[in-house]
């Protein structure tokens, strides 16, 4: 016998592999990300900068203490797309040290300590993302308005190198609420939905995303460009988007019908806050996903189910990093009930019972 | 004062009754449950071979009960074995890292076989065929390789051969590394 | 005809480009042929001939022991050189036992009448003529024909599948079949649904090769109960289970067997070998491989002796080893790693291929990010990813409550997996620990009962000796009595 240990087949593999995937994702994200870094100008950039080689250099820290291949892991780029997810969904003037720990906490505590690639089961960008909301509220909600890069009131270089690194507060003139937050804070007041919104809601500009908002998360346009890109490509299938976006609107549609005063319209609800980034970048995260595509059916409307509860009825505005942590709790629950059925088998697992087609001629 | 007083009684009364309850569970919903060493006992070969290095296998079984004896002793037993004691005792096992131990089987070399019938005597499975004076053969699928006929044979025509894989047996390697 | 689909499956690609358009030649009689005794699933056969004897084409080699058997023939005329050992077609390298022929070229058959005309035997006869030609399944499977068609007729089954589907990549030999000699198939699709009293036959051909489609279409105009079926490509097509849920929209339930359901299937190449077996009284001797790759020059579809050694085919078609990362029998998804070119052919053996490291594409595997798309390319409903895992921390058990048994090692999930994880492999493994632990529970048992015989065996002796000792005693002390009464 050979020493070598034979090799079974398939000797013919797909030509898609781990870093293509995690590749694939990140050009998708590029338009959102260029737009954002246009619309909140160089202190966007510093932090974005900031947040991804903090998720990076923790990633190298985490293979370094394991004893694992740098270039294997690191070249698999999903350390960079936890630090990239996790900087878009920032505000985009946040201090430095956000974005610090933000990408530590990811990748170390969200990450490594799981045992690398495969094995969290909470999206990382998210559980950063839900662990600086909570340690940090102010900081995470400190919304401005766009403030186009090269445009008159936007800051330098220089002058944003002090805003992210030495916390130069934003002039009160800058700062702007984003829509969920201020319909919140409106309603909480007993204000009719309808005045609430008057010259504060526009549903094409909230779309094409020059509004207050997390740093790339504002442009629903781009992100469902580059989602569809994505499905396209065959990167994710649509199981999770489309359940998670038509739970939403059903739900909102819903409840409009029933108080227009008192609830907002589904297109509101698609178009604000990181819906449309939650539905295409982050549910979709392989990981932390169920494995069956009903199982991914089932996560995607626990997923907008979730996110319309938080957001009308939770203490906070937005609700799309809590529901997509919340459902990752229940993947390996998901995955163990919603099994296929197996071939030649009844769902309960006993044979199929023998019965003889019917002969055809006879 | 009352109130502690009441407390007091009432938490006692609480702990009272349901220790009852406890004690009547005990008594009443006992499970009967075999002793541990005689289902072990049940598993192994009885061949008493020796192989574990124990005087036979309801000694062994003891041994294992008590935690005395690492749960892979018996090598006739192999993985399944194994698995079935880490399963009675509650032991946790990573089988991957049980090695897996070399199946030996005896083996007459018909050429030297005298036909002296000793080593039949010494084997407790009577799996060596032969009468006086007549070439022995071993039955493959009963020997364990406990190896007690080898040290008789004054001929030294009997030995212990490892089990090699057949068409038959043969089954697949795990693949060689994960990652590069 | 309406189609129902299955689930799962891949698209790999096909490269069948580079040998579909080569008509089938046959192979130079090669000088020596070693035709191993066991090619088939079931018990090997005993070898007839002994060294020096001269055989004719078709003589009977070796004979068939119990019931799932096949007996094996010579496949040329010419003299015995030796029975030994060869390394058989196998991943382990392991060694069968062959019959070596030195081929004197002649081609000499036995003087036999014509065979009569096979409709008019009764279907048991032409079941019993198929088991004499030692005809197995050729698709790959190699079970005995014989025995699938006496349980089809014993079920009274009412469809014959022929399966043409070839989905496994490079492969062409069943497509050049079905081209070049479509009567040929047709008449043994008759035989085969006179054999097994089906009512119809149906001959499902993916729509990838539509030459082969329209000539079985032209060959089978004349036949009300036969039909051309064409399937779309998708891979694995040619499983039976898949096949049977395709065309007629049911399922083998878990442990029944096909003919069970009404519906049995056959290869097309299996067809055409019973065809020749009943019209023209010749056993099983040769079959149809497809040599290619990129790592050979030549890429072939080639008529070969069975016991032709894969180095002759090779040689022929411009094998190009410094270019080969990988030689195989069998087609890229389930096919078998060859251990050296010294392995004979036989008959369940439908292609070799010589692939170059770029076709290969073998990549580092990546820890699994569990993105569910072999559970998506799984046709049995299973899922890969909780299988593999725990395969590989050596849990059977875990794995067998995944469906381990389900498995068919078609590779599917494997193909599909942008990790690379070698799932298959690991199933393998895991499949193969249950064999092994069904095997050692056999053992166990085997000696726990001869230890009990044992004991009781010494304690019958003990028991003889006691009794024989208390006979003896007895005696004494009567002869003792007696004594003492003569003396008084």
């Amino acid at each position: 016998m050979s020493a070598v240990v034979p090799v079974s087949g398939p000797h013919i593999r797909t030509e898609s592999s781990i870093p293509q995937l995690m590749f694939g994702v990140l050009v998708a994200l590029v338009p959102a990300t260029l737009y954002g870094f246009y619309l909140f100008g160089w202190p966007a950039i510093n932090l974005f900068c900031v947040t991804v080689l903090a998720c990076l250099a923790g990633e190298i820290f985490g293979l370094w203490l394991s004893g694992r291949s740098l270039r294997t892991f690191l070249g698999d780029g999903s350390g960079l797309l936890t630090g990239w997810l996790l900087a878009l969904s920032l505000p985009p003037w946040a201090p430095w040290w956000i974005g610090v720990l933000g990408g530590l906490f990811a990748v170390i505590v969200g990450k490594q300590i799981f045992g690398g690639i495969g094995q969290n089961v909470f999206n990382p960008a998210m559980l950063a993302r839900v662990a600086l909301l909570v340690s940090f509220p102010v900081e995470m909600t400190l919304w401005l308005e766009p403030q186009p890069l090269f445009s008159a009131q936007a800051p330098g270089f220089f002058e944003s190198l002090a805003i992210t690194f030495s916390g130069l507060i934003a002039p009160d003139s800058a700062s702007g609420a984003s829509i969920l937050g201020y319909v919140k804070t409106e309603l909480a007041r007993e204000q009719a939905l309808e005045q609430v919104l008057e010259g504060h809601y526009q549903p094409l500009r909230t779309g094409l995303g020059a509004i207050p908002g997390s740093l790339g998360e504002t442009s629903a346009l781009l992100l469902t460009i580059g989602g569809i890109w994505l499905l396209l490509q065959r990167l994710i299938t649509w199981h999770i988007p489309v359940a998670l976006l038509g739970t939403v609107a059903v739900l909102a549609g819903g409840f409009h019908w029933l108080d227009p005063q008192q609830f907002a319209d589904p297109m509101l609800h698609l178009l604000s806050g990181s819906l449309i980034m939650g539905a295409f970048f982050i549910a979709t995260d392989p990981v932390t996903s169920p494995t069956t595509k009903t199982g991914q059916l089932v996560f995607g409307a626990g997923c907008g189910a979730l996110i319309y509860v938080i957001r009308t009825w939770g203490g906070y505005p937005e609700g799309v990093a809590f529901a997509v942590v919340l459902m990752n709790a229940f993947t390996p629950v998901i995955d163990h009930y919603l099994r296929p059925r197996i071939y030649g088998r009844k769902r309960s697992g006993q044979p199929l019972p023998i019965k003889r087609t019917r002969d055809e001629k006879s | 004062m009352f109130v502690m007083f009441a407390a007091i009684a009432s938490l006692t009364l609480l702990g009272l009754a349901l220790g009852f309850l406890l004690g009547l569970a005990a008594r009443y919903l006992k499970v009967e449950t075999d002793p541990v060493a005689d289902k072990i006992e049940s598993l192994l070969s009885g061949a008493n071979c020796g192989q574990c290095g124990l005087p036979g296998c309801a000694p062994a079984a003891e041994a294992l009960a008590k935690g005395e004896a690492p749960i892979t002793l018996c090598p006739p037993g192999g993985k399944v074995l194994v698995e079935q004691l880490a399963d009675i005792l509650g032991v946790s096992v990573d089988l991957s890292e049980v090695p897996d131990s070399e199946p030996r089987i005896a083996y007459i070399n018909e050429d030297l076989c005298i036909g002296c019938a000793r080593c039949g005597k010494q084997c407790s499975l009577d799996a060596i065929l032969g009468a006086s004076k007549q070439i022995h053969t071993i039955l493959d699928e009963v020997c364990n390789g406990c190896g007690h006929c080898v040290e008789v044979c004054p001929t030294e025509c009997l030995q212990l051969q490892i089990i090699t894989p057949t068409l038959k047996t043969w089954h697949w390697p795990k693949p060689a590394a994960l990652h590069a | 005809m309406k189609l129902f689909g299955f689930r799962g499956g891949v698209h790999p690609p096909t490269h069948k480009e580079l040998s579909a358009a080569k008509p089938i030649e046959r192979l130079p009689l090669p000088k020596t042929l070693y035709v191993p005794l066991q090619q088939h699933v079931g018990a090997p056969a005993t070898a007839l001939v002994q060294v020096g004897q001269q055989v004719l084409k078709g003589e009977l080699l070796g004979h068939s022991q119990g019931k799932v058997s096949a007996p094996v023939h010579a496949p040329t005329s010419g003299v015995v050189a030796a029975i030994t050992e060869v390394t058989a077609a196998h991943p382990s390298g392991l060694s069968v036992l062959a019959v070596v022929i030195e081929t004197d070229g002649e081609e000499r058959w036995p003087d036999s009448d014509p065979p009569p005309d096979p409709f008019s035997l009764p279907p048991e006869e032409v079941a019993k003529q198929v088991a004499d030609a030692g005809i197995v399944g050729l698709g790959g499977a190699c079970f005995p024909s014989a025995v699938k068609l006496d349980l089809a007729r014993r079920e009274g089954v009412h469809t014959v599948l022929i399966n043409g589907a070839e989905c496994e990549p490079y492969l062409t030999g069943d497509d050049r079949l079905m081209r070049e000699l479509p009567e040929q198939i047709i008449d043994g699709v008759l035989l085969v649904r006179h054999a097994t009293q089906a009512c119809r036959a149906l001959i499902v051909v993916e729509d990838n090769k539509p030459e082969a489609i329209a000539a079985l279409t032209a060959a089978s105009q004349d036949c009300a109960e036969i039909k051309v079926v064409k399937v779309p490509t998708r891979y694995p097509m040619g499983s039976d289970k898949q096949m049977i849920q395709m065309v007629m929209g049911q399922e083998v339930p878990a442990g029944a067997r096909s003919p069970e359901t009404g519906v049995v299937v056959y290869n097309v190449g299996t067809a055409y070998a019973v065809h020749r077996a009943l019209r023209f009284g010749q056993p099983l001797l040769s079959r149809i491989v497809t040599v290619s790759g990129e790592a050979v020059a030549n890429p072939c579809n080639l008529e070969v002796p069975i016991g032709t050694p894969v180095a002759e085919l090779l040689a022929y078609c411009g094998y190009q080893p410094e270019h080969t990362d990988r030689l195989l029998m069998g087609g890229p998804m389930m096919g078998l790693p060859l251990p050296n070119t010294t392995v004979p052919i036989v008959k369940g053996l439908n292609g070799v291929l010589a692939l170059t490291a770029a076709e290969v594409a073998e990549q580092p595997s990546h820890p699994c990010v569990r993105c569910g798309r072999c559970v998506d390319a799984c046709p049995m409903g299973l899922m890969p990813v909780e299988l593999a895992k725990r395969s590989e921390h050596g849990d059977v058990d875990g794995a067998l409550s995944f469906g381990l048994e389900t498995c068919m090692v078609c590779g599917s999930c494997a193909y599909a997996c942008p990790a690379h994880i070698p799932i298959v492999q690991y199933l393998e493994s895991a499949k193969g620990e249950l064999a092994e632990r069904a095997s050692v529970e056999k053992k166990a048992q085997a000696t726990r009962r001869a230890a009990e015989q044992h004991q009781a065996r010494l304690e019958r002796e003990e028991r003889a000796k006691a009794e024989a000792a208390a006979r003896r005693k007895a005696e004494r002390a009567a002869r003792n009595k007696k004594a003492k009464k003569a003396s008084v």
